[in-house]
């Protein structure tokens, strides 16, 4: 069985609020670079798939060289193999652009039987390039992943969290499987893999490796575009500490100002 | 038609979401000329299709067979698509609900259109799409707007208002059947187990009270506390991040980064620091109260109101206090 985890090198959430906006639109991002949050979820899914299906695991991102730092951080977890999407015509792609890199590296991989996605980046918190993904590669789609069930006979079956409750769904293979974080608890980076990350090479494919061509990728491809960068307007409000002689008229206190708030 | 809503809807009932998306979208058809359209998908789901009428689509398109009656990907989307492709719409919106958010974007990959995701606010700026929505995990801004001749968006809830029904008003009811084959389709649900019913949603509550470790010293009191004031508050129960890894509460009670982003008018977090990941769930919110026994917590910093104390005594106080108020 083949397994491709995608992730995604992102900013430090503890980093997030010192992130300017024009830092955002250069993407010169001076903020520690992380592995996603929820992609250590994915990775850990893979390796977890791998102990209990066989199989291989690759892990694959689209980024920068830098990025290289996030597959080393899938690899220090134990997954044994790496790939590199980094060509300057991939850079400004939207999620399609994304999905379209993803879906023709899995392609030249090998066929890939279950692919997995963190559930969405702290970035760009689109939550679209899984979906954008199975389009491209013909496969099922997933999304909101709380347990793989069984793999078997072409087909996958897992459990899904929706907000009317749990739903369990069986959907033929290849699938594409954004896993949630109720799925798993993600082990950390051992010293033994870390010293294997820092010796691993990790091949980069291009553009021309993945027999794309530079209009279907990048900023041109993009169809949707993000104007006007910006920090939320701050909270305007000072806050009003609410303090009286006992507990109970503190409360009535706060009750009546909550009242006339017309929140209630 | 200009704009085209699709209307969520899961046992026959209206996610309240779709609604509010709809709303917004017959202020932006009034600007842009043309019909606003909706579109309804499942089995004896017509009653749906009516109250679409009485928010305000001038045609809703009924689409209804048995096959169609659980949500799945494949022949949804080709039903969207297929309307999309007839009738050539603008703008496409969708709820940003778990399902419709899968729909969203599959359609819009497949149809080759840009897709601005969990949008909180949308506008026409020289008759095309203009789509905000919050980027860096609600740290940014940005304004999407779009390359082609179809611009798609997904809504979060209580991003608008929802409109006022009205049961009179006049539309057309276009009734049709499934697009796709409805045999061999790739998913098959086996079982659904519904665990949220009779509760508020998070995401669609006006009130929200949660709790965080502040609860340490004894959990199970200090959420039965939490618990009776959203109670009697007609809310939703939250949780910060630390109190779910705890196991004090599940996790689909988490508010922020990596649970739920929600938008109530009025929030009351005890026993929560306020740490940047559980501001990025509610920081939206109209009205937010903190109650915490540090007087330096974070969390101050962003309340509308402020009570420093113990929670234990504050939350059943309060409690007691609206219970006066409300009857
Ligand atoms: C500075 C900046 C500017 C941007 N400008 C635009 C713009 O103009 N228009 C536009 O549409 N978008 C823009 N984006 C968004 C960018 O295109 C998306 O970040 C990208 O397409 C991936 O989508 P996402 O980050 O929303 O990932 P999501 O779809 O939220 O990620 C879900 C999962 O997909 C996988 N995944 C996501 N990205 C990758 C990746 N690169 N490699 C491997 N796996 C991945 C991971 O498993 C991840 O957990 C910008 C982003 C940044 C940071
Ligand atoms: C990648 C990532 C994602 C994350 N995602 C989320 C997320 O989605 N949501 C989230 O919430 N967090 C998230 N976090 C965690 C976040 O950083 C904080 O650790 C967490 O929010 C802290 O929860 P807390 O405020 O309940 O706990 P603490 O920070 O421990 O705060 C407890 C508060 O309770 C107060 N207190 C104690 N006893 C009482 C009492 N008797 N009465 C009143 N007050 C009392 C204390 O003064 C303190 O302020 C994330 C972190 C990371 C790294």
């Amino acid at each position: 069985m083949n397994f491709v985890v995608c992730v995604k090198q992102t900013p430090d959430t503890a980093e997030l609020p010192k992130i300017s906006a024009a830092e955002a639109v250069s993407g010169d991002i001076k903020a520690t670079l992380v592995l996603n949050p929820w992609d250590e979820f994915a990775v850990e899914e893979g390796l977890l798939l791998e102990d209990r299906f066989g199989g291989d695991v690759t892990v694959v991102t689209v980024g920068p060289e830098k990025a290289t730092e996030a597959l080393k951080d899938a690899i220090a977890r134990g997954v044994k193999s790496a790939i590199l999407l980094d060509d300057p015509a991939f850079a400004g792609s939207d999620a399609w652009g994304t999905a379209a890199i993803l879906a023709a590296a899995i392609k030249k991989n090998g066929p890939a039987d279950v692919i997995l996605t963190g559930k969405m980046s702290v970035d760009g918190n689109s939550g679209l390039v899984a979906p954008g993904l199975a389009r491209k590669l013909g496969a099922t789609l997933l999304t909101q992943v709380t347990k793989i069930v069984d793999i078997s006979g072409g087909k996958i079956t897992v459990e899904r969290m929706l907000e009317e409750g749990r739903e369990t769904i069986t959907v033929s293979l290849p699938a594409v499987v954004s896993v949630s974080k109720e799925i798993n608890e993600p082990r950390y980076p051992s010293f033994m893999g870390i010293r294997k990350a820092a010796k691993a090479a990790i091949p980069v494919w291009k553009l021309g490796d993945l027999g794309l061509s530079a209009g279907a990728v990048g900023t041109g491809a993009a169809k949707a575009n993000w104007t006007d960068v910006r920090k939320p307007p701050a909270r305007s409000s000072q806050v009003v500490m609410v303090k009286e002689a006992t507990v109970d008229a503190t409360a009535a206190k706060l009750a009546d100002l909550l009242m006339a708030e017309k929140v209630i | 038609m200009s704009i085209l809503v699709y209307i969520e809807q899961f046992d026959g009932k209206a996610a309240p979401v779709s609604w509010e998306v709809l709303g917004k979208a017959r202020t932006l058809v009034d600007q842009l000329g043309g019909k606003l359209a909706a579109v309804v998908i499942g089995a004896g789901v017509e009653g749906v299709a009516k109250e679409a009428v009485s928010y305000g689509a001038d045609v809703v398109h009924l689409v209804e067979d048995p096959s169609l009656a659980a949500f799945r990907i494949d022949p949804y989307a080709a039903v969207v698509e297929d309307l999309v492709k007839t009738h050539s719409p603008k703008i496409v919106l969708f709820p940003a609900t778990a399902r419709s958010r899968d729909l969203s974007a599959v359609v819009a990959c497949d149809l080759d259109a840009g897709l601005a995701a969990d949008c909180s606010d949308l506008s026409l700026v020289d008759g095309g799409l203009a789509a905000v929505r919050p980027v860096f995990s609600g740290n940014l801004l940005t304004t999407v707007r779009f390359n082609g001749p179809l611009a798609v968006a997904s809504v979060r809830a209580r991003s608008f208002p929802t409109p006022e029904a009205n049961p009179g008003r006049a539309g057309e009811i276009v009734k049709s059947g499934p697009v796709a084959p409805t045999t061999g389709i790739r998913e098959e649900i086996k079982s659904f187990e519904a665990t949220a019913t009779g509760e508020v949603s998070l995401t669609d509550a006006k009130i929200i009270v949660s709790g965080g470790r502040g609860v340490a010293k004894d959990p199970e009191l200090g959420f039965k506390l939490i618990k009776e004031l959203t109670d009697t508050l007609g809310g939703a129960m939250g949780a910060s991040r630390a109190a779910v890894d705890a196991g004090y509460i599940a996790y689909k009670h988490q508010v922020g980064q990596t649970g739920k982003v929600v938008r109530p008018d009025l929030y009351i977090a005890a026993g929560i620091s306020g740490a940047i990941q559980h501001l990025a769930g509610m920081g939206n919110a109209k009205i937010i109260v903190a109650i915490n026994k540090d007087a330096e917590a974070p969390i101050f910093s962003v309340a509308n109101y402020g009570v420093v104390g113990d929670l234990y005594e504050v939350v059943p106080a309060l409690n007691a206090e609206f219970k006066k108020r409300l009857g």
